[in-house]
C-alpha cells in the first residue's frame, strides 16, 4: 500500500505540446481519486506520467515515499489498466490474468493457481479457458483488472475504466468498480472525462484544464462549491447558471432582481453562479417566461427568458412543469447562490 | 485469401457480377492471354523441353528426340545437380529466411520509436539497395570485395583478402542480405503499425524484457505477415540470378546456385533439354515450399 506525491511535475512531449504544467498532488494511500477534465487537459498524460509510461520532464513522482521519476514501468509497483482493457487475443483469460508472473518466470502452478484465485474474486472463475474475444465487453474489463492485480501492485490506475462499455453496463461496473476499490483498500487513481462518473466513485477529485488542476476536493465539494467557471461549467449533468451581475449596496442585481448575497460582498461586476437544481418557485426572484421544458426523468429542465437577454434554467419535479409561455419567478435556496469575480472566473 | 463464394453451382447462377457471362468473359480475356502467352505456355514449353535432348548446337538442336524421364533422372544422380540445389538451399535460409526477416524485422522494430528524420534516412538508405538495377549493384559489390583495391579490404585493413573467392556463398549472402531488407522492413513496419500500442504498453508497464514484448505481443499479431514475407523472399531468393553477376557460380561451382546452374547447362554447355528439367525440377522445390507455408498459415488461423 502507498500513496502517490507529485511534486511540479510537468511533461511536455517532443513536439512541444505541455500536457502537464508544474503539477502539485497528494494521493492518500488507499485512495480513490479521479482526474477529470475534457479531452485534451493532460489527464491521461499524468496518468501515464505516473504510470511511467511517460516521462516527467521536470519535477519527482514518489510511490509509496520512494522517488520513481526515472524508473521504468515495469519497476514502479504501479498496474494500469488502459480503456480498451488491452487483453492479449491469442491468450485465454487465464494466462492474460497470469502474465505479469509469466514474465517475471515464475513457475506454471503458480501461474494457474493465482489467475484462478484472481478470476475468482471477480466473478470470471467459469471463464478462465475462454478468449479475450468470446467475452463480454465488462468480462473484458474484469478480466484486465485481474490481469492488474495479479500484478501486486502497489497503486492502480485506470484509464477511462467506464468508456468502453454501453450504458447500462456502465452503471454496473460503476458499483462494482468502487467496491472492488473498497475491499482491496488499494490507492486508485481513474482518469476520465464524465463528471458523473467522478462524482459517482471517487474519494476525491481534481478537476484539470491545460494541464493544471483548476479545483481539488471531495465530489460534494466540487459540486456545491466550485472553485471556478470552468469547473462550474464542467460539473454537473444540468449546466450551471452562470449570468452577469452588479454587486450594489450589498445586493445583487441580476437579470432585474435583487438577490441577496448570502454575506458582505464589495461592490463589484460579477458572475453570478446557480445551479438549476437549487432554484424555486418564490414570490421575489428572478422573473422570466418559460420558453422550454426538457423531461430529464424524475425532474424537468425548464428554460426561462429573462430581462437583460438573460435565460435562465432551472430543475423542476414531474407533474409540476408549468405551461410554455407562463410567467414564473425563481430564487435560490439560500446559500446556493455563488459569486465569480467577473474579470478572473474565481470563487469570490 | 478469397472467400469461397456461397456454393450455387446451378449451372445459370454463376454470373455474380451481375453484367452477363459474356461481357464478364470479355473484361477478362486479356489478362487471361497474356498470363497464358507469357506464363502458361512458357511453362509448358519448358516441360515439354525437358523430356527432350534438345541441344543448343549438333543434330540434336535440329531434331530434338524425345528421351522421357532421362534428364531428370541424370540430374538426380549429377553431384553438380546436388550441389547446386544445396547452394539454393543455404543461400536460402541464409539470406532469405535468417537474414532478410531478421534484419528487416530489427529494423522496423528498432525505427518505431526513432525520430522522423532518422527514420527517413534509414528507410531510403535500404530501400536504396532494393531499386537500384541489379547490374549496377553488383558492380559496386566487386569494387567493394576486390582482392586489392577493394574497399571492404581497405577499410577493415585486410588487402590481398578475395572475398568472392575464398568466401564465395558467405559473400553472396551478405549480399542479397543487403540487396532484399528492404521489403521485410517495409512490410514488417506496416504490420508493427497494427499492433496495439496499449497492449505493448501493458506489457512494459508489467516488466516484460523487449524479447519477451516481441515473443508475447509482437509475434502472435504479426504471425501472417511474418508467413507470408518468408513466403515470398524465399522463393524470390531461390529463383534469383543476382549471384551469377557477382561469381558466377565459381570458383568452381562453390557458389553455383540452381538459377546460375540452370543457366549453365542452358547457354554455355548448350543442353536445353537437361537445362529445362531442371528447371522444372526448381518449379517443383517451389511448389513445396509454398505448400508447407501454406499449410503453416493455414494452421491455426
Amino acid at each position: 500500500m502507498a500513496g502517490i506525491e507529485l511534486a511540479g511535475v510537468s511533461t511536455v512531449y517532443p513536439n512541444g505540446v505541455r500536457a502537464v504544467d508544474a503539477l502539485d498532488l497528494t494521493v492518500a494511500d488507499g485512495e480513490f481519486f479521479a482526474l477529470l477534465g475534457p479531452s485534451g487537459c493532460g489527464k491521461t498524460t499524468l496518468l501515464r506520467t505516473i504510470a511511467g509510461l511517460e516521462q516527467a520532464s521536470s519535477g519527482s513522482v514518489s510511490i509509496g515515499g520512494a522517488d520513481v521519476t526515472r524508473l521504468e514501468p515495469g519497476v514502479r509497483k504501479v498496474a494500469m489498466v488502459f480503456q480498451d482493457y488491452a487483453l492479449f487475443p491469442h491468450m485465454t483469460v487465464s494466462e492474460n490474468i497470469a502474465y505479469p508472473l509469466r514474465v517475471r518466470r515464475a513457475p506454471k502452478p503458480e501461474r494457474a493457481e493465482t489467475a484462478a484465485r484472481t478470476a475468482a474474486g471477480l466473478g470470471l472463475a467459469g471463464l478462465l479457458e475462454r478468449r479475450p474475444a468470446q467475452l463480454s465487453g465488462g468480462q473484458q474489463q474484469r478480466v484486465a483488472l485481474a490481469r492488474a492485480m495479479a500484478m501486486s501492485a502497489e497503486v492502480l490506475l485506470l484509464d477511462e475504466p467506464l468508456s468502453n462499455l454501453d450504458a447500462r453496463l456502465r452503471l454496473e461496473a460503476r458499483t462494482f468498480l468502487k467496491r472492488l476499490q473498497r475491499d482491496l483498500g488499494l490507492t486508485t487513481v481513474f482518469v476520465t472525462h464524465d463528471q458523473a462518473e467522478a462524482l459517482a466513485m471517487a474519494d476525491r477529485i481534481a478537476v484539470m484544464s491545460e494541464g493544471r488542476i483548476r479545483q481539488l476536493g471531495s465530489p460534494r465539494d466540487v459540486f456545491q462549491r466550485p472553485a471556478d467557471t470552468f469547473v462550474a461549467n464542467f460539473i454537473g449533468s444540468t449546466p450551471m447558471n452562470l449570468l452577469p451581475a452588479q454587486v450594489r449596496n450589498g445586493r445583487v442585481e441580476v437579470a432585474g432582481a435583487h438577490l441577496d448575497p448570502g454575506g458582505p460582498h464589495p461592490d463589484a461586476p460579477v458572475t453570478v453562479g446557480i445551479r438549476p437544481e437549487y432554484l424555486h418557485e418564490a414570490p421575489e426572484g428572478i422573473t422570466g417566461t418559460v420558453s422550454i421544458v426538457e423531461n430529464l426523468g424524475v425532474t424537468s429542465l425548464v428554460t426561462l427568458e429573462c430581462p437583460q437577454d438573460v435565460t435562465v434554467g432551472l430543475t423542476v419535479p414531474e407533474h409540476e412543469e408549468p405551461p410554455v409561455g407562463s410567467v414564473l419567478t425563481v430564487a435560490p435556496r439560500p446559500g446556493r447562490l455563488l459569486l465569480y469575480d467577473s474579470d478572473t472566473g474565481q470563487l469570490t | 485469401m478469397v472467400d469461397a463464394p456461397p456454393a450455387r453451382r446451378t449451372g445459370r447462377a454463376r454470373d455474380t457480377a451481375g453484367i452477363g457471362v459474356a461481357r464478364a468473359v470479355t473484361f477478362v480475356s486479356p489478362a487471361l492471354v497474356l498470363i497464358g502467352l507469357f506464363l502458361v505456355f512458357p511453362a509448358l514449353w519448358t516441360i515439354y523441353i525437358g523430356i527432350t535432348d534438345y541441344t543448343l548446337t549438333g543434330t540434336a538442336s535440329v531434331a530434338p528426340k524425345i528421351v522421357g524421364l532421362g534428364n531428370f533422372v541424370e540430374a538426380l544422380d549429377d553431384a553438380l545437380f546436388g550441389n547446386a540445389l544445396w547452394l539454393t538451399l543455404v543461400f536460402v535460409l541464409g539470406s532469405a529466411v535468417i537474414g532478410q526477416n531478421f534484419l528487416g524485422f530489427a529494423l522496423a522494430w528498432l525505427l518505431r520509436g526513432a525520430r522522423p528524420a532518422l527514420r527517413r534516412v534509414v528507410e531510403s538508405l535500404v530501400l536504396m539497395s532494393w531499386i537500384l538495377p541489379s547490374v549496377v549493384v553488383a558492380y559496386l559489390w566487386i569494387a567493394l570485395l576486390d582482392r586489392d583495391g577493394g574497399t571492404l579490404g581497405a577499410l577493415i585493413g585486410s588487402p590481398g583478402t578475395a572475398w568472392l573467392v575464398e568466401y564465395p556463398m558467405a559473400s553472396l549472402v551478405v549480399f542479397n542480405t543487403w540487396r532484399g531488407t528492404a521489403f521485410s522492413m517495409l512490410l514488417y513496419s506496416s504490420a508493427l503499425a497494427a499492433v496495439p500500442p496499449s497492449q505493448l504498453e501493458t506489457a512494459r508497464s508489467v516488466g516484460a524484457s523487449g524479447w519477451q514484448t516481441v515473443r508475447d505481443v509482437v509475434f502472435p499479431h504479426i504471425r501472417g505477415h511474418v508467413l507470408t514475407n518468408t513466403l515470398l523472399i524465399s522463393l524470390w531468393t531461390a529463383n534469383d540470378f543476382g549471384p551469377f553477376l557477382l561469381t558466377a557460380g565459381g570458383p568452381n561451382h562453390a557458389s553455383e546456385t540452381l538459377p546460375v546452374f540452370i543457366y549453365q547447362q542452358a547457354v554455355p554447355s548448350g543442353r536445353l533439354g537437361y537445362a529445362a528439367a531442371v528447371s522444372v525440377l526448381l518449379l517443383l522445390v517451389n511448389l513445396v515450399v509454398s505448400a508447407v507455408y501454406l499449410l503453416l498459415l493455414r494452421k491455426r488461423s
